[in-house]
Formats: C-alpha cells, sequence, structure tokens
C-alpha cells in the first residue's frame, strides 16, 4: 500500500478553501418498496422479498409508492425547499449486476424537491447555513456478496452471490450546494450537516436513519481553490462515508491530501475515492472520465408527479418542530452547556429523556439516568437506548421514588439493574427484591445500637471528638441494612446516640 | 446532422454491453449511417417552440397505498437463474471498484 | 355432431354460443383446433409453443362449470393464440428471442389472467419478431412464419403468428401487440381483423415491453364483432400498470353489432398516399372511399403534415426505449448466460450473453437508441422526436373536431415475399408508414380486410383511426364496412384464401 502524501492541516488551510458538497442517501421506512410490493423488512431470507418489478423481470412494471413520496416532501418542506408542481422520474441507464433493470429508476432534472437549506449548529453553538440543490427520489440496488477473494472484498473474488432484497427500497438522495466559507471548519460543518440531516429525518418519523444499518449513507465530495482563485478546483468523490465521525475525517484527509498534490504542483484527479475506517484515509477507485454517459429520459413506465398545493400545505402543516429548534428549546429549559447537551445528543438521550420528562420526573433526573447508568449500560451491550428493556415511564417511576425518599440513589440502581435484567416494573423490582429505605427510628436505632457495640473503639474516638470517624460506623449501619438504610439518617442517629454534635 | 463512424458504433456497443463481431461492426455502422440519415428529419423541429411529449396519456399522480402485497418465493424468484447459490444469484465476478 | 373442418371456421361468437347451448363442448372445440394445429403449422409456422395440457384442462374446466349451471361468460370455452410477448406462469415465453429460450415466468400478465378468468382457452404461444421489432415476424429466432395466402410470403410483423394462426383457422381469436402497427399491419397482409386499442386501454403488465410508451396490446380475429368481444375481455383499468386508463372500457361489443356510418364524417389524410404506395392498395382503398359515401359517411380531405416526420420520430423513440428497456436482458438472473466459463467478469458475460442472445434488428435498434439519448444527441434526437410527438397529437385532435373517424390504406404494400427486405432495415420500416402517427399519439386504430390487390391476388387492409377513449367508433364503422363487403364479396374475404 501506498503511502498517501499529506500536507498539514493548518498548512493547508492557510493556502486554501475548501468546498464541499455533500450527498446522503437516505432509506425511507415504508412498508413497502419505491415501486412495489414487497416488504422492507430486514434480516429476512435472501430474495424471499422479491418479485417480477424489483427483480426486473420480463414484462414488469413500476406504480410508485405514495408515502414515498409523501415523505419526500416531507424532507423538502423540513429542509426549506419548493416542492414541484410537477415532476417525472427518470432511468438512469447503466449497467451493474446489483441493479436488475441495469437502470435505476430515479430523478434527473425535475426533482420532486429543490432550493432549499438547512441549518446547523457547531458544538460552540454557531449557526452555519447549508445550501440544498436538491432532494429527489430513487431506489435502492440489491446486495452482492464476494465469494472466493480473501477478505470478502470484490478484488480477486471468483464469483458473486446478489439478494435483491433491498433493491427497490426508497431513497431520497439529498444534495447540497458546494458549501463555501466554512474555512477550517468545513469537516466540522460537514459532520454536523449531517447529524443534523439525521435528526430531522428522524423526527419527520420519515426513517429511522441508522448509518451504521446503511439506512443513511454520505457521499463527500470536496476540492480545494487557492485563496485568491476565482474558480472551484478539481473534486474527488467519496463514497459511503457511513458515520459521523468519518464524515468529518474524510473531510479533512482529502483536505490534507488535495493541498498536498496542489503544493507539489499536481494536479487533483477526478475520481471516485474509498473511505477506510480504520485508519481514517481514502484511497482512489474508479476515474471519472466522460465514458459514463446515463443516458437520463422521462421514465415512460410512470406518469408524472404532480402534489397538489393543498396537500403540501397540509404536510407544511403537520411538519415537527425542528431538531435544531426543539433541541435550542430544551437546551434552555433543561438548564444545561451547550456541551452537556451535544453530548446529550451525541448519546442520542433526547427524546428518551423528553419522555421521562413527560411522564413525570424532573428533567435533572432524568437526564441523570439516561445520560448515566442507561448510557453505560447500552454502551456496554452495543445497543441504543430504546433498544434497552426499559422506558421513559420507568425511569420516570424510579425518579419518583427516589424524590419521595422511598428509594437511595444506590438502591435506584438496582432497581434499574431488575428492570434490565426484566424482572418487572420498577414497583415490581422494588417489591422481589425488598428493596426500600430504612428510615423507621426503631429497626434503624438497632442497627445503630449493634454498630456501635461492634466498634467500642471506633466509637470512643468519635466520642473523644474524631466526628468524622463516624463513617466507618455508618459503613457497618448501611452493611448490616444491606444499603436499604438512610445514610443521613444513620449518621444523625449515631452522632445522637454517642452524644456528639457536628462541628 | 451528421452521419455515424464505425467508432462512435463501437462505443455505443460498448455502453449497449454488446461484444460486436468485427464484420458486425462494419455492417451495422453502413446500415445505421442510412437510418440515421433518413431520421434526421425530426432535427426540423428542434428550433421550434413545441412542449415535448414523453407520454400519450395526460395522467398524473398515479399511486399506489404503502401496503405489503405478497412477494414471490425464493425459489419462483430463482427459478430461472442460470446459476444459483446460497439462495443467491450467482454471477461471475464482478470488475469492482476497491 | 358438428366436425372439425366445421368447427375450426365458426366466428368466436358462434363458438362461444354453441358451447354455452350445449351443441358444441369446450374440448370438442380445442381439440379441433389443436388437431388443426397439426395438420397445417408445421407449414405456417404460427406457434412458438402449443400448451396442449393447459388448453384442455382450461377447456374441462369451462365444460364443468357449464354442466354445473354456472354462468358462462361471453368467450367462455373458445380457444385464442396468444403472442409469445406476455409471460404465463409455468409456459415458456421466448418473445421471440434465443436470449430467453427455455425461460418460464413464475407470473401471469394481468392480460393472461384477464382471458382466463373469462374463461378463454389459450391454445399456446405465437412466433413474433424478436421483441416485436420488424414488420415480417422473419427477425424471429426461431424462424419465419408463413403468410397462409402465400406460405412464400410474410405474415406481417411483428404479430405474424397470431395473424397467421387466424388466417389458417389454427385459433378463432389471437393476441396481438402494437408499438408501430404490429397488430393492424399482420391483420392487413392476412385479410384478418386487429384492432390498436387507444393508449393505457389494455394493462401492460406482463407484456414484455419494447418502448413503452407506444406498446399496445390488443385484439386480434377474423370478424369485428369477435375482435369486440376479445377487445372487452382484455381492456379495463390495471393498478398494476401506471398507464393504464381508470375508466370504463368504450361499449365496443354493442358497437360492433351495431354498425353504421350513415351521418359520420370520415377523413382521408393527403399524407397517407403517394410514393411507395401499391396501385392495387390504393385502388382498395379509394373503392372503400366510395363504400363508405354510399352507406351514409361524408368524406372530408385532411392535411396533417407532421405526419410526414412520422416514421423518423418513431425510429427515434421507439429504439430509444427499446435500449434502456432491453438492458435488464444481462445473462445473470434469468434467460440466456453465454461466455461464462468461469475466468470472465461479469461484464464481459454480460456483454457475450447479449452478443449471442439478440438477433441483428434489435441490436440495430439498441445500438440507435443508445445513439440517441447520448448525451450531446439527446435534445437534437430524442428531444425532436418528442416535439413530433406533440405535432402529430395536435393534428390528430384538430382533425377529429372535422371527422368522427380517418381512414387510410393499414399498409402500402401487401405482403412481401419473405427475404425481400430482410437486410434492408429502412425498405422494412416503411410498411409500418401509415400505423405509426397512431402510435405516436395514443389514439385508437383498427384494420380490416377490404379485398385483394388485382396485382398480386393479396389482401388489402383498410384502416380506421379514431380518437382517444373512442374505441367504440372503430367498432361501429368496422362492423358497417364489414357487413358490405360480404355482402358484396357474398363471402368473408378469407374464404378466397387457398387452402393448406
Ligand atoms: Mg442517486
Ligand atoms: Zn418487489
Amino acid at each position: 500500500m501506498t503511502v498517501t502524501e499529506l500536507l498539514s492541516y493548518e498548512a493547508a488551510l492557510a493556502e486554501y478553501d475548501p468546498v464541499m458538497g455533500l450527498e446522503v442517501h437516505v432509506e425511507l421506512g415504508t412498508k413497502t418498496k419505491m415501486f412495489c410490493g414487497c416488504s422492507t423488512e430486514l434480516g429476512q431470507d435472501a430474495n424471499a422479498q422479491t418479485c417480477p418489478t424489483c427483480l426486473g423481470l420480463p414484462g414488469a412494471l413500476p406504480v410508485v409508492n405514495a408515502v414515498g413520496v409523501e415523505s419526500a416532501i416531507k424532507i423538502g418542506l423540513a429542509l426549506n425547499c419548493e416542492i414541484a408542481e410537477w415532476c417525472r422520474f427518470a432511468r438512469k441507464n447503466y449497467f451493474y449486476p446489483d441493479m436488475p433493470k441495469n437502470f435505476q429508476t430515479s430523478q434527473y432534472d425535475e426533482p420532486i424537491a429543490f432550493d432549499g437549506y438547512l441549518d446547523v449548529q457547531l458544538e460552540d453553538g454557531e449557526v452555519f447555513r447549508v445550501e440544498i440543490e436538491r432532494a429527489h427520489m430513487e431506489e435502492d440496488t440489491g446486495k452482492s456478496t464476494h465469494i472466493g477473494g480473501a477478505t470478502g472484498r470484490i478484488h480477486g473474488a471468483s464469483h458473486s452471490l446478489l439478494d435483491y432484497n433491498r433493491a427497490g427500497i426508497p431513497l431520497i438522495e439529498i444534495v447540497t450546494k458546494p458549501i463555501q466559507g466554512a474555512g477550517e471548519r468545513a469537516p466540522e460543518v460537514a459532520k454536523a450537516y449531517v447529524a443534523e440531516l439525521r435528526e430531522l429525518i428522524r423526527a419527520l418519523g420519515v426513517s429511522e436513519a441508522r448509518m451504521d444499518k446503511g439506512q443513511m449513507r454520505c457521499d463527500v465530495n470536496l476540492s480545494l481553490m487557492r485563496k485568491d482563485a476565482a474558480e472551484f478546483g478539481t473534486r474527488s468523490e467519496t463514497k459511503n462515508v457511513n458515520s459521523l465521525r468519518s464524515v468529518e475525517r474524510a473531510a479533512r484527509f482529502e483536505i490534507q491530501r488535495h493541498a498536498a498534490i496542489l503544493e507539489a504542483g499536481g494536479k487533483v484527479v477526478q475520481e471516485t475515492r474509498h473511505f477506510h475506517e480504520d485508519d481514517g484515509t481514502t484511497t482512489a477507485g474508479r476515474i471519472k472520465d466522460n465514458a459514463e454517459d446515463y443516458r437520463y429520459f422521462p421514465e415512460p413506465d410512470l406518469v408524472p408527479v404532480a402534489p397538489a398545493r393543498e396537500w403540501v400545505e397540509e404536510l407544511r402543516k403537520g411538519l415537527p418542530e425542528l431538531p435544531r429548534v426543539r433541541r435550542n428549546r430544551l437546551r434552555e429549559e433543561w438548564g444545561v452547556s451547550e456541551v452537556e447537551m451535544q453530548a446529550i445528543l451525541n448519546a442520542g438521550a433526547v427524546d428518551a429523556i423528553v419522555a421521562t420528562t413527560e411522564a413525570g420526573a424532573d428533567a435533572a433526573s432524568a437526564r441523570k439516568w439516561w445520560m448515566g447508568e442507561l448510557a453505560r449500560n447500552a454502551n456496554e451491550k452495543g445497543v441504543s437506548l430504546e433498544e434497552l428493556p426499559i422506558t421513559p415511564a420507568d425511569v420516570a417511576r424510579v425518579s419518583a421514588l427516589v424524590a419521595s425518599g422511598d428509594l437511595n440513589d444506590k438502591l435506584a440502581r438496582q432497581v434499574i439493574e431488575g428492570v434490565l435484567a426484566g424482572e418487572g416494573t420498577p414497583d415490581q423490582v422494588v417489591e422481589k427484591r425488598g428493596l426500600k429505605v430504612v428510615s423507621d427510628d426503631g429497626a434503624l436505632g438497632a442497627a445503630v445500637d449493634e454498630a456501635i457495640a461492634g466498634n467500642a473503639a471506633v466509637a470512643d474516638k468519635i466520642r473523644g471528638g474524631k466526628v468524622a470517624a463516624v463513617g466507618a460506623l455508618v459503613g457497618a449501619v448501611m452493611k448490616a441494612t444491606r444499603g436499604q438504610a438512610d445514610a443521613a439518617k444513620v449518621k444523625d442517629l449515631i452522632l445522637e446516640k454517642l452524644g456528639v454534635s457536628e462541628g | 446532422m451528421p452521419g455515424i463512424t464505425r467508432e462512435e458504433v463501437a462505443h455505443l456497443a460498448r455502453l449497449a454491453r454488446l461484444e460486436l463481431a468485427d464484420e458486425e461492426l462494419d455492417h451495422f455502422a453502413g446500415q445505421l449511417d442510412d437510418i440515421i440519415g433518413a431520421v434526421a428529419r425530426v432535427s426540423e423541429v428542434a428550433d421550434q417552440d413545441v412542449p415535448p411529449t414523453s407520454h400519450p396519456l395526460p395522467l398524473t399522480n398515479v399511486m399506489r397505498a404503502d401496503e405489503v402485497r405478497p412477494s414471490l418465493t425464493p425459489e419462483q424468484a430463482l427459478s430461472g437463474a442460470p446459476a444459483q447459490e446460497q439462495q443467491r444469484f450467482k454471477v461471475p465476478q464482478i470488475l469492482g471498484e476497491d | 355432431m358438428t366436425d372439425n373442418s366445421t368447427i375450426i371456421k365458426l366466428t368466436a361468437a358462434e363458438i362461444a354460443a354453441k358451447i354455452a347451448s350445449g351443441e358444441l363442448t369446450a374440448v370438442q372445440v380445442t381439440e379441433a383446433h389443436l388437431a388443426r394445429i397439426e395438420a397445417v403449422d408445421e407449414k405456417v409456422h404460427a406457434f412458438l409453443h402449443v400448451d396442449r395440457e393447459g388448453a384442455l384442462a382450461q377447456a374441462r374446466a369451462v365444460d364443468e362449470k357449464r354442466a354445473r349451471g354456472e354462468k358462462l361468460g361471453p368467450l367462455a370455452g373458445v380457444p385464442l393464440a396468444l403472442k409469445d410477448i406476455f409471460t404465463t406462469m409455468g409456459v415458456p415465453t421466448t418473445v421471440g428471442s434465443k436470449m430467453l429460450e427455455g425461460w418460464i415466468p413464475p407470473y401471469d400478465a394481468t392480460l393472461v389472467k384477464r382471458l382466463k378468468a373469462a374463461d378463454v382457452v389459450i391454445l399456446g404461444k405465437t412466433n413474433m419478431d424478436e421483441f416485436a421489432m420488424g414488420s415480417s415476424t422473419e427477425n424471429s429466432a426461431y424462424g419465419p412464419t408463413g403468410n397462409p395466402w402465400d406460405l412464400t410470403r410474410i405474415p406481417g410483423g411483428s404479430g405474424g403468428g397470431s395473424s397467421a394462426a387466424l388466417a389458417a383457422y389454427e385459433a378463432p381469436l389471437a393476441i396481438g401487440t402494437d408499438t408501430g402497427g404490429s397488430i393492424r399491419q399482420p391483420a392487413a397482409v392476412t385479410g384478418t381483423v386487429g384492432v390498436k386499442p387507444t393508449y393505457g386501454a389494455v394493462s401492460r403488465y406482463g407484456m414484455v415491453a419494447f418502448s413503452s410508451s407506444l406498446d399496445q396490446g390488443g385484439p386480434c380475429a377474423r370478424t369485428v364483432l369477435d375482435a369486440a368481444l376479445l377487445h372487452e375481455a382484455i381492456a379495463g383499468h390495471d393498478p398494476l400498470d401506471s398507464t393504464s386508463i381508470d375508466a370504463p372500457v368504450p361499449p365496443v361489443v354493442e358497437a360492433a353489432r351495431n354498425g353504421s356510418v350513415a351521418g359520420m364524417r370520415v377523413g382521408i389524410v393527403k399524407q397517407f398516399r403517394g410514393e411507395g404506395y401499391q396501385a392495387g392498395v390504393v385502388q382498395r382503398f379509394d373503392e372503400s372511399v366510395e363504400l363508405l359515401k354510399s352507406l351514409g359517411a361524408e368524406v372530408v380531405e385532411l392535411d396533417c403534415p407532421s405526419f410526414d416526420l412520422a416514421l423518423s420520430a418513431y425510429y427515434i423513440v421507439a429504439p430509444s426505449e427499446c435500449s434502456s428497456n432491453l438492458a435488464r436482458f444481462d445473462g445473470l438472473r434469468y434467460g440466456l448466460r453465454s461466455g461464462d466459463d468461469g475466468t470472465r467478469s461479469a461484464e464481459d458475460v454480460t456483454a457475450l450473453t447479449r452478443e449471442a442472445g439478440f438477433g441483428p434488428e434489435v441490436k440495430r435498434r439498441i445500438i440507435l437508441g443508445t445513439y440517441a439519448l447520448s448525451s450531446g444527441y439527446y435534445d437534437a434526437w430524442f428531444g425532436s422526436a418528442q416535439k413530433v410527438r406533440t405535432l402529430i397529437t395536435r393534428e390528430f385532435e384538430k382533425a377529429f373536431e372535422q371527422v368522427d373517424v380517418i381512414v387510410s390504406p393499414t399498409t402500402p404494400t401487401t405482403a412481401f415475399p419473405i427475404g425481400e427486405r430482410a437486410d434492408d432495415p429502412m425498405a422494412m420500416y416503411l410498411a409500418d408508414l401509415c400505423t405509426i402517427p397512431t402510435n405516436l399519439a395514443g389514439n385508437a386504430a383498427m384494420s380490416l380486410p377490404c379485398g385483394l390487390a388485382p396485382e398480386d391476388g393479396l389482401p388489402v387492409g383498410l384502416q380506421i383511426i379514431a380518437p382517444a377513449l373512442k374505441d367504440d367508433r372503430l367498432y361501429k364503422v368496422g362492423a358497417a364496412v364489414e357487413a358490405a363487403f360480404v355482402e358484396k364479396w357474398g363471402h368473408p374475404l378469407l374464404e378466397e384464401a387457398p387452402s393448406l
């Protein structure tokens, strides 16, 4: 493997301004494919979700999924786009084994949504406006598995196996206008844009937009222009950059790589690049010469889509609060810093916290549980917070039990552990495990007496004024009560019995 | 409008994934040049301000509800496959991009 | 007891009536036609595949249905020859191409489902020009079909198998598809009736696509009424075809039963005659116009200058769409795979498969279409052709403000000898001169026999063109013309065909 020459990031930015174009493909969460009634459910047997249409059998024809169109319009509206009064599908003709018809049914010069923008907020709160060129509807391809190569990669494989379950799943392709003026923050803007878009898509309820499941995929186009130049440089197109972190790294790597080439007096080649998650580098793919000729023409098997204005306005009215606006509102309501809010966002905890407060908990405790105990647990299991077997209502109940003094922190953690272990609701876990703060004086008094009697030397020290030593006796009581005692109360009781007052 | 050369025909055949034999290429190049010459008359209207008709019907918004319909069984889907393996279509090695 | 030679000459309407009354059984009718196919199809070669078992099973089901006292549909038990372009579940579908040799579709076309639901008995699949590209059926990968009037001549194309099956009395009904004339031109040269319905009237789901915006399935028969009965059985909205018309089927059967042209205005278009038209064809056409007048029609002369550009526009639009529609034949999922020696790439195997699987006419059109759509040429070629479509549509609209129907010869010449135009694409393309404008505009048209050309004794077709959605006018006029001619000739034209 050849080592790619890189220029230091600072040096690159001193000479050049990066220009980015981001193309994001979002797989919609419709029940059926874009042009046929096959299910889109994941994880089914190979080729079990195919029909004449999505297999491209001779004679089969497409019919547009109405929810696919509706989702596209919602996305377009949320991105502040114009919605076409009349638009068509087109055929993008090229041969590839994962594409059954050897053309992709897509949109070409008549996208359903165009000319919009998305305001994205960087971690320090600065807002950057990313202009949207278009959002259009198209279909996904099938999946190939390469057999016989050393690494399961295409290179060196003896043959490939094709599963067309994914072929025809609706995609929305969202393309930005060239993003200029971000300077050194370009990689950060790229990441923030994709993150914001993901939140937006989820808020619209049109897709889960899970990048790890390929439901959202990003291509990063990047070029550099010398600070005094009037025209864009030659761009590279880094394909399938599939995590937020990777988007940032890919942009950064390409800035440094382009700069190194330009500084050495070289020419950037217009080509596709592949991003490598392991080391954050990109390597060359196909060179984009002019041999590529997609021969687009209007899809004759489909009729135009002309969304009625009333329908568009109805959809506009139904749009949820934009994630950025909502986030800022919540940040203020919760009284947290930008940095904390970012952490909550990164953990994917916003909705869970909101739901928990809606179930009656105060924001601080909701945040504490979701960002603490539960985030840790999800992390260990490698699942998302929503996938944990605990509901916001459960968390709210735990929080209520703490507030009422029925549980202390330590017990509350045990309750949560029980719920996650499938032992039932918080109340059921409290019941089954016998977890209750012991605050009744009689019961505690006996435990305190026992502790004093069993630790006479410590008790003497306390009587002699070493109040700090009380911790050891509190510990003994807590141990005896299996942590169910109210620690503050225990401390007061011991001091009282020993006739010592604090401070 | 200019005619079509043998090289252009070869390029088009590649785009269309047709492995034409040399004689075939020569033969087609001549015929296609004739045909293109004959149909070039359409360019008479190129400058006219006329909207294009891509479709004879004035229909719009034909859509279906997002409801699952039965798929083929995998056996049916694969019934015509020239080769299969692991319930998938087996195809020769794909010239990859990586 | 009716004997086989009588059964095969019955019309579909007569057969259906005799089965309904119990005079004939569906099995008897089916066996008579299967025997006829056995006897003559070696010479005619109308069929690529005869589904003897399937046909008899369907016929038995009809007879059982009748025995149970269930009501039978208007075509129950009537045999039909199906163009091999419609997918038939469990029955081979080749589209006349090596590319799909042996392919057995896992699904039925909507049209096939409708035929089955109507208890029509599908005898088998008929020969055609490969992927419906041609006007002679010589482009079939499985050899040409002979014209029953003269087996050394072409039966028209692409649906030559269907027209020949009708003319050879192998079936009383057949299905064709018409992209540039492939129902009407074969009907014309075999002395039978063929209708291209309004675009969108008959579902295209399961009809292997040649040119999506032009293709239209339709009925073929020996009489206007039979065509109408079949039209009614196959037409209607299909939610699986986005380009299907969601409106009631025009009253075609009623129109066919009440033929009349009295008080109608009939247009004749200046552009549909002149150089290239055979004298005998023009003569029979002129006689037809006189006949229409004598039946009470008013004849109006029309000028449609854009029609002169129709052929050119067609040979851009159809190849363009076909270049894309036929891309799916890549040797990977179904059909032929060629050159897979374990070392070649998928890309190379696809190119070798397409080279081996497609015949010359298909390759020519794919290359032509690839050219017309390629960057830098799109506007001049595809874009202009689409403008021509608009102009032709407007001229039809204007014409139909003045007339109820337009008439013309269906095709400029009678059936030409097999081989005569085989390697002269431009000469071949001229066969569709009069039929193409209708495909480009999407309206409806019929061809029916109007006599034999004096110079060669071969059938001449009269074309009737109606506005979109007014398919019933074809049948109203067609039935009147047919009745007048049969009265004049003393018998249907087909009876003058030599016996096979
Ligand atoms: Mg795309
Ligand atoms: Zn499907």
